[in-house]
């Protein structure tokens, strides 16, 4: 296999691991926890290189994963104070858990190989060069069983936890009163991201973990409402930016791991943009829709209330109405317009009044909109 | 003793350490209100954000300059929270995803960039790493003026917008309600927050730049309830902790300036958060066990004026015994009931007539009459 090769295999298998426990972090609404804990593995894995002073012993990864449970504790337990609010908790936690990283490095590990850029920023284009070998075998890159067998991991967890963690997502009081811990799954949850985060990092570095856990899985949730979708999509956008990052990086010779990055930015960025109902588009659009309608239903409110009352002339004048909505005269003539041009209003010797189908459509709407209110209040 | 002959002599050592504790006092000032508008993680997301627009100033230029250096960064922090903001605003999105992906892209993107310069021949290009990364240690003169022009401008913003950011803070809707635009003056507090962070990015690196901006005000935030107190508060907290970190790396070898500054500051925070009078966990745990101690009183004096009311003398002494099977708090034991009473009898509301046989006192009834638990159909006049 060339080496071309395993880079975009190993790309794709990261982005697929990482976007399966990004969409509970998206939903969860703890995306920027995924930054602090990509900061603050760091830690453990200099804790654990102490320890057992190997670089690639796995014992490395239990240290990374535990510091990432810990970010996520010490977070929650700064939070539970009341004292600070969460995005404050974890903008103190994770600073402090990397500085002494820093430290800890700077200090103690000076002479060895541990950079710091190499772990913020990580290089794929040397993934090729650890190889995995069985006997003496070369049987292919490392990363690709490594991460290949947390994306393993992830998919079964989330295959037979589907049923809980969908509670715990979206509803954990009912989700403890049904009987599911949700500290538990919680934590489970952060321990795959944690294994997640640690396994790709040594890849792609730990700022594209976190543009693989939370690019793709945003993208997805303005395509669908649906987990099981979602999850799917995100996957699939995963497995796209890595393969379209990589084109670029290998057309323009510069760094993968960014490339991809941008990449993301950019398939976020169409989504954004042109997704069908959820899409900045649509959504102006319905906005301007529902301005446009409430303007109009207002002045027909207005223009049914003062129909046939003695200041009529006055209130619903064909000069002086701009005077009684409060809304732009320029966007309130237009508006009059379009209701003359639909047949529900007309000019009556200087005075509007509605039509008879007019007439019927404001009483029809007014008591949709109180109906659907007294449905709201009775709920 | 040592340390300030340190500081005296060594000019290196000086510079760096008035510049971090500059930059520490204004990070803390701004930062107060990031905190307050729970934007704590918006400096992270802008100082990695920032990437981008140092790669494309040196594209322009091809010459390093720390000026225009910081205003690429800034206009990339900008364009960030202007992108953060419109994410929000036209998507269902919640900010803490917005700031993530916005974070992560630009921070790649600026990442393409730079393996894109270190291609170009150019000798200039050299040390660019090293000025997006921060280094206290290679902070300039030029570079305190820096600071101390920006952080001047930023005090004064701060200064002259006073009641709309706290009125902002507060309360957006009344501001927006009695004129104010709080869209306005939430960008221009972001922008504030933008440039803090662009003024340390040098100093203390892209990471620990977002615990300086936090910190100050989460420490700051404990001991006080007024706006004012906390922001000078935040500012005294963030020169402290710029001064003595930069003391502490000076006087120990291989130490790491912001790392060290950064360590300092999180000391302030948890002690803040243990030992703050009103809101510290140390006292509110004390405070915890003293109204638990004075429910137990009144709960004991209160059986006790019970069983008092059943005799025509409200004196009328009971043996430990008969009082302790009143106690509606589950029975409580014989030993804490003892020392209960012998607080009581501390404060002269019961007294100990004989051998475990407890009366109430006047000032006891006096007590019992105004307390909110006694039971009205036992009422009797002491008299």
């Amino acid at each position: 296999m060339s080496p071309q090769i395993e880079i975009q295999i190993i790309a794709v298998i990261v982005a697929i691991a990482c976007s399966i426990p990004g969409v509970f972090l998206v939903l969860r609404k703890m995306a920027m926890m995924s930054d602090a804990i990509t900061h603050t593995i760091l830690l453990g894995i200099i804790i654990g290189f102490f320890i057992v002073h190997d670089i690639s012993s796995p014992f490395l990864i239990i240290g990374a994963t535990l510091t990432g449970l810990f970010t996520v504790y010490m977070v929650e337990l700064l939070t539970r104070t009341r004292l600070v609010s969460e995005d404050s908790a974890i903008g103190i936690v994770f600073p402090f858990l990397f500085s002494i990283a820093i430290i800890l490095i700077t200090r103690y590990a000076g002479n060895v190989h541990i950079d710091i850029d190499a772990v913020l920023l990580g290089e794929l284009a040397f993934a090729p060069f650890n190889r995995l070998r069985i006997f003496g075998v070369d049987i292919g890159a490392k990363g690709i069983y490594s991460m290949g067998l947390i994306l393993i991991i992830n998919l079964g967890l989330i295959w037979i936890f589907f049923k809980e963690i969908k509670i715990v997502v979206f509803d954990s009081e009912l989700a403890a009163v049904l009987g599911f811990s949700p500290v538990l799954i919680q934590y489970g949850l952060m321990t795959i991201v944690s294994v997640t985060t640690v396994g790709a990092f040594e890849a792609v570095g730990s700022i594209l973990v976190i543009a693989f856990m939370i690019g793709p899985p945003v993208s997805a949730y303005l395509l669908t409402d649906d987990l099981k979708k979602m999850l799917y999509i995100s996957s699939g956008i995963g497995a796209l930016n890595a393969l379209g990052g990589y084109q670029i990086a290998f057309y323009y010779d510069v760094s993968i791991a960014g490339s991809m990055a941008t990449f993301t930015g950019i398939t976020f960025m169409f989504v954004f943009i042109f997704a069908p109902q959820r899409g900045m588009i649509s959504v102006a659009k319905r906005r301007k829709f529902q301005s446009i309608d409430f303007a109009k239903k207002t002045m027909l409110f207005h223009i049914l209330h003062h129909e046939g009352k003695e200041n009529e002339g006055i209130e619903n004048g064909v000069s002086t109405i701009y005077e009684h909505l409060n809304l732009k005269r320029e966007f309130l003539k237009r508006m009059i317009l379009q209701l003359i041009h639909e047949e529900k209003l007309q000019e009556v010797s200087g005075v509007y009044k509605l039509t008879d189908s007019g007439r019927k459509y404001t009483i029809e709407s007014y008591e949709s909109i109180i109906e659907s209110l007294n449905s709201e209040y009775i709920k | 003793m040592n340390i300030l002959e340190l500081l005296a002599n060594d000019y290196t050592l000086r510079v760096v350490a008035l510049g971090s504790a500059m930059l520490g006092f204004v990070s803390g000032i701004v930062g107060s209100f990031a905190v307050l508008n729970k934007q704590g993680l918006l400096g992270d997301a802008i100082s990695h954000a920032s990437l981008p627009g140092i790669a494309i100033m040196f594209l322009l230029i091809q010459t390093k300059s720390t000026e225009l250096f910081m205003l690429g960064a800034l206009i990339a922090g900008l364009t960030a929270t202007a992108l953060i903001n419109a994410i929000v605003k036209y998507s269902r999105i919640k900010v803490d995803s917005a700031m993530a992906l916005v974070l992560s892209v630009f921070f790649g993107f600026g990442l393409v960039l730079l393996t894109y310069i270190q291609k170009i021949p150019n000798a200039n290009q050299a040390g660019l790493e090293k000025f997006i990364f921060g280094q206290a240690s290679t902070l300039l003169r030029r570079d305190i003026y820096l600071i101390l022009i920006i952080g001047l401008i930023l005090m004064s913003l701060t200064i002259v917008f006073w009641k709309e950011f706290k009125i902002v803070t507060f309360d957006a809707d009344f501001a927006d309600s009695i004129g104010i635009s709080s869209k306005r003056i939430s960008y221009i507090l972001s922008s504030m927050i933008v440039l803090s962070i662009i003024i340390g990015l040098q100093s203390v690196g892209v990471i620990l730049m977002s615990a300086l901006l936090v910190a100050p005000g989460v420490a700051a935030r404990q001991w006080t309830n007024k706006l004012s107190v906390m922001i000078v508060l935040a500012g005294t907290f963030g020169t402290v902790s710029g001064l003595v970190g930069t003391i502490i790396s000076s006087s120990m070898q291989k130490m790491p300036t912001g790392p060290s500054i950064v360590l300092v500051i999180s000391f302030i925070v948890f002690v803040s958060m243990i030992l703050s009078p009103s809101r510290g966990i140390l006292w509110r745990y004390v405070r915890q066990i003293k109204h638990q101690s004075d429910i137990n009183e009144d709960q004991v004096l209160l059986n006790l004026y019970d069983l008092a009311m059943n005799h025509n003398n409200p004196h009328h002494s009971h043996n430990i015994a008969a009082i302790e099977p009143m106690n509606t708090q589950g029975g409580k034991k014989l030993k804490q009931l003892k020392y209960i009473l012998g607080n009581l009898q501390a404060k002269a509301l019961v007294k100990e007539e004989q051998l475990d046989g407890w009366s109430i006192t006047e000032e006891g009834l006096n007590y019992i009459m105004k307390h909110p638990m006694r039971k009205e159909e036992n009422d009797v006049t002491s008299n």
